[in-house]
């Protein structure tokens, strides 16, 4: 229903005169495009050019835009274009484009390859002191926070505290005790299976025992918590901060620190533990099923070795570790939510970032506990 | 603009929209012309910003219905009608990982085939007209201030000339002498263009130099419909109250 475009071009001797017709509007953009640039080179070559409007049936910024470049043209080539027939209702648009696009900010010049290598290089080792410098900040001001809180018990945030710990501890109660049942499990199945081979079927238990206690119960609950309440954290905080909503409570004299970040990561040192001895128990709880429906096994002589194999001393060194990766996890958590800045994607960046890091950091700091206690002898 | 030539742009019949127990549009009627701008008051918390997002498609009704552009609008908003209409949102809605050029040059890209380098005279071109630099283009929207966040949206719901113009608050947290600018742009592109523009205010300038028809919204309904003038003798407890309290005293005189 609606005519093409067109641009007839007149040339007589040096002269042109131009004549857009139809409808010049964004939906036909493709065809403004080809048509300006084929007069392009007729443009810069004639001494005067005429721009005749009468023609046009419709416009809207971007036609008038693609005629105001043609004009433009005109006009840095030699004589400015001389515009005739321009419609009433056409003018004020057309005046309001003469207007736009006039200077182009300074261009900054494209950086060199190498050097931006060499850049993102030292950015990415002063970054990694950064991080360093920022959890040793964080600890010192939740340290401090705690002072506070000691001195004044009054200003422990109770409500917040008891809210947090029933959402991470309460809530993640379930998957926790799941996810470590199935762990459990295939752990006393693999037991059974290779130690069969050697008749050492009965030290599958210790195995378990031993493993869930001091290593596995902890480990995976420690792993699951980062990514489920680590990554909560960092999220719930950086969509704060990108709301303004941390700068707000600083202005009001209180600090993030005491109100957000206290309660949460008092919440996960609380947690953690008590979801560690949770997810401990049901990891031997999925072994002891395995024992007696894969290893013929009953839970009779199940509880009875295990009672053998694994002391009060393995129980500690397993829960023991819980509230210092606790302490890691809420700290990366908290410190990269504040380092969002004020777009999704950051958000998107920094959440990422809190869980590959604190997990990364939990298995180190495990790794640190083991050679610990194997030197004090537990 | 291939549409049949209806005579009204938006038509909404009988509204109903609410949330849980509270019915914040209750059996709403507004029309608004092809090619006017239609200015809407009312309260703080009225509703406004609700009649504005329902018409577009965003909060469900529970009864009534709408027509925009002559096509019954449902549950669902479909790309056909989305690219009939530009908005202006109240907050801004950026896209805060673009910068503001790509803000601008969003919606082009998505429904135009156009060159790299005419999208970015377009882009430029529409952020100069809503009073910004080529300079401040390559920001991100945690970077601007508050009414350079209004003009980028502004920008961005101009950015293809839609026939439709939604705007929420267009000149709220403008300085006057920028407003006074937004105003003549409006004139402008409605009178190029033949938009229609529905337009919530609380800006008596805007009110004043801009509207062809100002609607008013209070207890759910619209009380009252026309040219300010005739609002203005409006007989109305609310609308009243509004027009004539002190804050509007400047307008009287000017009025008369
Ligand atoms: N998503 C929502 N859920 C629940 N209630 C809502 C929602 N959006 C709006 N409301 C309620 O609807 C009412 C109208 O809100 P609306 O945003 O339309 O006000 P407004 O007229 O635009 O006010 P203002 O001039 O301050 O922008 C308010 O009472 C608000 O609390
Ligand atoms: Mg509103």
């Amino acid at each position: 229903m609606n005519s093409e475009p067109l641009l007839l071009a007149t040339p007589s001797g040096d002269k042109l005169e131009l004549r857009p017709e139809g409808p010049w509007i964004a939906a036909n953009v493709a065809t403004l495009e080809m048509l300006s640039r084929s007069v392009g080179v007729n443009v810069s070559q004639s001494t005067a050019v005429t721009l005749d409007m009468s023609g046009i049936s419709a416009l809207d910024t971007l036609g008038a835009w693609v005629l105001e470049k043609l004009s433009r043209q005109a006009a840095s080539s030699g004589r400015p274009a001389v515009i005739t027939g321009v419609a009433e209702h056409f003018s004020g648009l057309l005046e309001e484009v003469r207007q736009v696009n006039r200077h182009t900010p300074a261009l900054t010049a494209a950086p060199n390859p190498v050097l931006l290598r060499l850049n993102d290089l030292g950015k990415a080792t002063i970054g990694a002191r950064e991080d360093v410098a920022i959890f040793l900040q964080m600890l010192g001001s939740l340290f401090m926070a705690l002072i506070g809180v000691v001195r004044r018990p009054r200003s422990l945030r109770l409500t917040s505290l008891v809210y947090q710990l029933y959402r991470i501890g309460f809530q993640a109660i379930p998957i926790v005790a799941l996810i470590t049942f199935l762990i459990g499990a295939i752990i006393a199945q693999q037991g059974f299976f290779h130690f069969r081979r050697f008749g050492a079927e009965s030290y599958t238990v210790d195995m378990v025992g031993i493993l869930v206690l001091r290593e596995l119960g902890v480990l995976i609950v420690a792993i699951m918590v980062a990514g489920r309440s680590g990554s909560a954290y960092t999220a719930e905080l950086g969509s704060m901060k990108m709301r303004e909503e941390i700068d707000a409570l600083s202005t009001m004299g209180l600090g993030p620190v005491d109100v957000l970040i206290l309660p949460r990561v008092a919440a996960l040192v609380i947690a953690l533990p008590i979801l560690a001895f949770i997810g401990s128990i049901a990891a031997l709880y999925g072994g002891g099923l395995v024992a007696q429906f894969y290893g013929d096994m009953g839970p009779a002589i199940y509880i009875a070795r295990l009672h053998e194999a694994v002391s009060v001393t393995h129980f500690k060194v397993g829960i023991l570790k819980a509230p210092f990766m606790a302490l890691v996890i809420g700290i990366v958590a908290c410190s990269e939510g504040l380092r969002v800045k004020g777009s999704a994607e950051s958000l998107g960046r920094q959440t990422t970032t809190s869980v590959v890091k604190s997990i990364f950091l939990v298995i180190v700091l495990d790794g640190l506990f083991a050679i610990f206690f194997a030197s004090i002898g537990m | 603009m291939a549409e049949p030539q209806a005579e009204f742009a938006i038509r909404v019949r009988d509204l109903v929209v609410g949330f849980g127990r509270q019915t914040v549009l209750d059996h709403l009627s507004l029309d608004v012309r092809r090619g006017e701008i239609l200015g809407l008051v009312g309260a703080s918390g009225g509703g406004k910003s609700v009649l504005m997002r329902t018409i577009i498609g965003l909060i469900p009704r529970r009864s009534g219905t709408i027509e925009v552009m002559g096509q019954s609008i449902g549950g669902m908003h479909d790309r056909s009608t989305a690219s009939t209409w530009g908005i202006l949102f109240q907050q801004g809605a950026l896209f805060s990982s673009l910068t503001v050029r790509q803000n601008v040059q969003f919606p082009l890209r998505e429904n135009l085939t156009l060159s790299q380098e005419l999208m970015d005279e377009i882009a430029i071109a529409k952020l100069e007209m809503v009073g910004l630099r080529a300079e401040d283009a390559d920001k991100y929207p945690s970077e601007l201030s508050g009414g350079m966040t209004k003009r980028v949206a502004l920008a961005r719901a101009l950015a293809l000339d839609p026939p439709i113009l939604f705007l929420d608050e267009p000149t709220s947290g403008l300085d006057p002498i920028a407003a006074g600018d937004f105003d003549a742009l409006i004139r402008t592109l409605q009178k190029t263009l033949g938009l229609t523009v529905f337009m919530v205010t609380h800006d008596l300038a805007s009110l004043t130099t801009v509207c062809d028809r100002v609607a008013a919204l209070a207890d759910g309904k619209i009380v009252a419909v026309g040219p300010i003038r005739e609002l203005l003798k409006s007989e109305h407890p609310w609308v009243r109250a509004y027009f004539h309290g002190k804050r509007s005293q400047m307008l009287q005189t000017q009025m008369r």
